[in-house]
């Protein structure tokens, strides 16, 4: 039986048989190919939609393009020009400016919407709900409906207070000189940006625990010493993202100055980004256009940092004391 | 280039004129013509098209667009695809087109666009010089635009041209002492001062309207001899004649109905159907936005069109909005699309076109001023001229990418915006006009 023999002795040395691992196995035991094969899917997606196009608008910035000629490179040539021109220096300045008063009314009114819809009341979810709304209509259409309400000869508000009440003799020139316009896109902007701020605010307060109030309130303290030792320290965290948020949106606003003004009378609401459109794409210097978009960066990374580091900038977030 | 918002807001009414237009098909008239060879174009095989046009301004402009294309398809077997593109997606879409060398075959580009592209286009100057022949020459802007400037090679076809001449109610008019728009600007003053004094001012955009403000101010500046050119592409804006310009339009100003500043293109149509103001400058649009709608119909039969006052200028100091085609050098069948232009330029086609966009376009060939539309409302006769004129944004400089910006950053129209709302003296508002011009020209 020397076969059965021979058998025994293969069982005895019998090692499980090492298949070499194919080289796609291999590769995948491998944790440096498999993150990055995992990262792809997300980082394609971000080289493709929001890198190369930041890194060309940059490139272009510093090149002499126009729609229809490839440009060359130009240095910093479109940033000096642009540094002599009184309308861009002019729409950083109401950039910054429109930024400021839309967010800090924003905030306030904000805030106080979302303190008021922080108590109990009847219908508390629809009211809610409503808050809302001017945060779901598309910008352009309430940009359109802004429009009309200030139109020098349809609108409702001068219909109201010249035909309606006899308050007025004359209907209001709501677009026609620079304040006005100014202080129109404002309220327009806060319109608009205040359901943001409120419901998220809402929803920082939400998490304050009721217990600390009622500790307050027991050690007697007043309502404003509530808000002011309660909600406002607890709120910040919160405050410091929504702030960072809206003022991005803020500063990079185009729809409505571009629906309602066009950036008129006479260039005194152009934003950066409405004129660096007018002058990249209907004026076709791209280069130009791309520089007014890129001299918006240093701005935002500033508004940005300030956010973060100003407001933010509070140890008990990893559940240390304030100091 | 003129405004979306103005033809979208008219385009209801215009839907109405488009289903009576249709269901009565059009009059033709005889197109007076010579007897020419067309261009030796023999068609690539297995050749097809793809056009890239703006948005109808009416739907019959579209449809009978559409027909046309069908008709070539069927007649020369070169099947075609027309894309309609929204008014400010044009540009882009072009650029595009010639930057990556791929997309549509033809482009129908708005006024200066071909100018932009001279490296990237096909030369069309046989089938421009054949089509002249054929039908009585090309129309001044026409052939401007048509052509590279100062020479006689053609860039473009273009296909008609959208005016804007004075729009005003012909019983306010006479009731100010004026039996129609007076021709010297004297005159014409008084009759805005005697239509502000009856309760019925006149109106004209001053905002940033593309459309509208460019062809007031572009009225004002050239009527008093003004330019932003000259003929060597030197900025000239900063002369006597621009000062007059200015302290005419602040005159002027004072007779407006308030809020001009802020106008945008659909602003004076509204004011003027609301029956706010007397006198604008607009398309034809207005006319028919009355005209269609049975509760103001009355108002319609009270509208009447003429050109803005001459003034000092030669000829009609106005311009029009311009459709230009250009054939790119990347297409893969040249001769199919010259064959396609060629084509649809052709009276059996073009004719029957120009009918039924009852005025919104005007005809960039001589001949075609026989067509039945302008005889079928003695009112048109304002628009028919449109590619007639001898202005053009950037007169009298070449037409070129500059010119383009200066129209873009409203330059002009902020000079007398400026001046008419007491923001800057003359001097001033003229000294920053040609500031910023000479920064875009690079002076």
């Amino acid at each position: 039986m020397s076969a059965t023999d021979t058998r025994d002795i293969d069982a005895l040395n019998w090692v499980a048989p090492r298949r070499t691992p194919g080289t796609l196995a291999r590769l995948m035991d491998n944790k440096a190919f498999l993150v990055c094969i995992c990262l792809f899917p997300a980082l394609s997606l971000l080289i493709v939609f929001l890198t190369y196009p930041l890194g060309l608008g940059i490139y272009l910035a510093f090149t002499d393009t126009q729609i229809g000629r490839a440009g060359e490179w130009v240095g910093l040539e479109n940033f000096e020009s642009l540094f002599h021109d009184r309308i861009f220096l002019n729409a950083v300045w109401w950039t910054v400016a429109y930024t400021f008063f839309a967010t800090i009314l924003k905030f306030g009114l904000g805030l106080w919407l979302a303190l008021l819809l922080n108590n109990h009341m009847p219908f508390k979810s629809l009211v809610r709900a409503i808050i809302l709304l001017p945060y779901i209509v598309p910008t352009v259409l309430s940009a359109i409906a802004f429009w009309w309400i200030y139109d020098p000869q349809f609108s409702i508000i001068s219909y109201v207070l010249v035909d309606k009440l006899h308050w007025l003799d004359h209907y209001i020139d709501f677009l026609g000189t620079p304040w006005h316009a100014r202080w129109s896109l404002i309220a327009a902007n806060v319109w608009r940006g205040i359901p943001f701020v409120a419901i998220t605010l809402l929803a920082g307060l939400q998490t304050i625990s009721p217990s600390l109030y009622e500790a307050a309130m027991l050690d007697g303290a007043s309502p404003w010493q509530r808000f002011r030792f309660v909600t406002r320290p607890l709120l910040m965290p919160i405050l410091a993202i929504v702030m960072t948020f809206s003022v991005l949106f803020t500063f990079t606003d185009f729809q409505l100055v571009y629906a309602i003004t066009r950036g008129g009378p006479i260039n005194s609401t152009h934003l950066m980004a409405t004129l660096a459109f007018q002058r990249g794409i209907p004026g076709s210097h791209l280069g130009e256009g791309a520089a007014i978009a890129v001299a918006m960066i240093p701005f935002l990374i500033l508004a940005t940092v300030f956010s973060y580091f100003a407001l933010g900038r509070r140890k008990w977030q990893q559940g240390s004391d304030n100091d | 280039m003129d405004d979306i918002t103005r033809r979208g807001s008219i385009g209801l009414a215009a839907g109405m004129a488009a289903v009576s237009t249709l269901a009565t098909a059009p009059a033709r008239a005889a197109i007076p013509t010579v007897d020419v060879k067309p261009p030796s174009l023999p068609l690539e095989r297995g050749a097809t098209l793809r056009v890239l046009r703006p948005v109808k301004y009416i739907d019959p402009d579209g449809v009978y667009f559409d027909l046309n294309t069908q008709k070539f398809a069927k007649a020369i077997g070169v099947p075609v695809r027309v894309d309609y593109v929204g008014f400010e997606d044009l540009r882009p879409q072009t650029a595009v087109a010639a930057r990556t060398g791929a997309g549509p075959d033809i482009v129908l580009g708005w006024s200066d666009d071909p100018h932009l592209y001279t490296d990237s286009i096909l030369d069309m100057t046989d089938i421009a010089e054949y089509l002249g022949k054929k039908y009585g020459g090309w129309q001044t802007l026409a052939a401007l635009y048509g052509r590279k400037h100062n020479t006689d090679q053609w860039i473009a076809i273009p296909f008609g041209g959208s005016a804007g001449p004075a729009v005003y109610r012909k019983s306010w008019v006479n009731e100010a002492g004026f039996d129609t728009i007076p021709s010297d600007h004297g005159k014409f003053l008084d009759l805005c001062r005697n239509l502000k004094k009856n309760g019925h001012p006149p109106g004209f955009a001053l905002g940033n309207a593309v459309g509208d403000a460019n062809a007031y101010c572009g009225w004002l500046l050239w009527s008093h001899n003004g330019y932003m050119i000259d003929e060597d592409g030197k900025v000239s804006i900063n002369r006597p004649e621009t000062i007059a310009a200015l302290k005419y339009a602040k005159e002027l100003y004072q007779t407006f109905i308030p809020g001009v500043l802020s106008w945008q293109d659909p602003s004076n149509n509204k004011a003027f159907i609301n029956e706010d103001i007397s006198l604008t400058q607009n398309g034809c649009s207005i006319y028919f936005a009355l005209k269609n709608n049975p509760r103001t119909a009355s108002i319609a039969e009270d509208v009447y069109h003429a050109p803005m006052p001459t003034g000092l200028a030669r000829s009609r100091p106005e311009t029009a909005t311009v459709i230009n085609a250009m054939v790119f050098k990347h297409t893969k069948y040249p001769n199919a699309a010259k064959e396609y232009i060629r084509f649809m330029m052709e009276a059996e086609q073009y004719d029957p076109w120009l009918t039924a966009t009852t005025g919104y376009w005007a005809h960039s060939l001589k001949a075609y001023s026989e067509s039945a539309v302008w005889k079928s409302d003695p009112k048109l006769i304002a628009y028919r001229d449109g590619c007639a004129m001898e202005f053009y944004s950037g007169y009298k400089g070449p037409i070129n990418a500059a010119s383009g910006a200066v129209l873009a950053d409203y330059v002009n129209v902020q000079m007398f915006a400026a001046v008419s709302s007491d923001q800057a003296t003359p001097e001033e508002a003229v000294a920053e006009a040609e500031r910023r011009a000479k920064r875009i020209y690079k002076q």
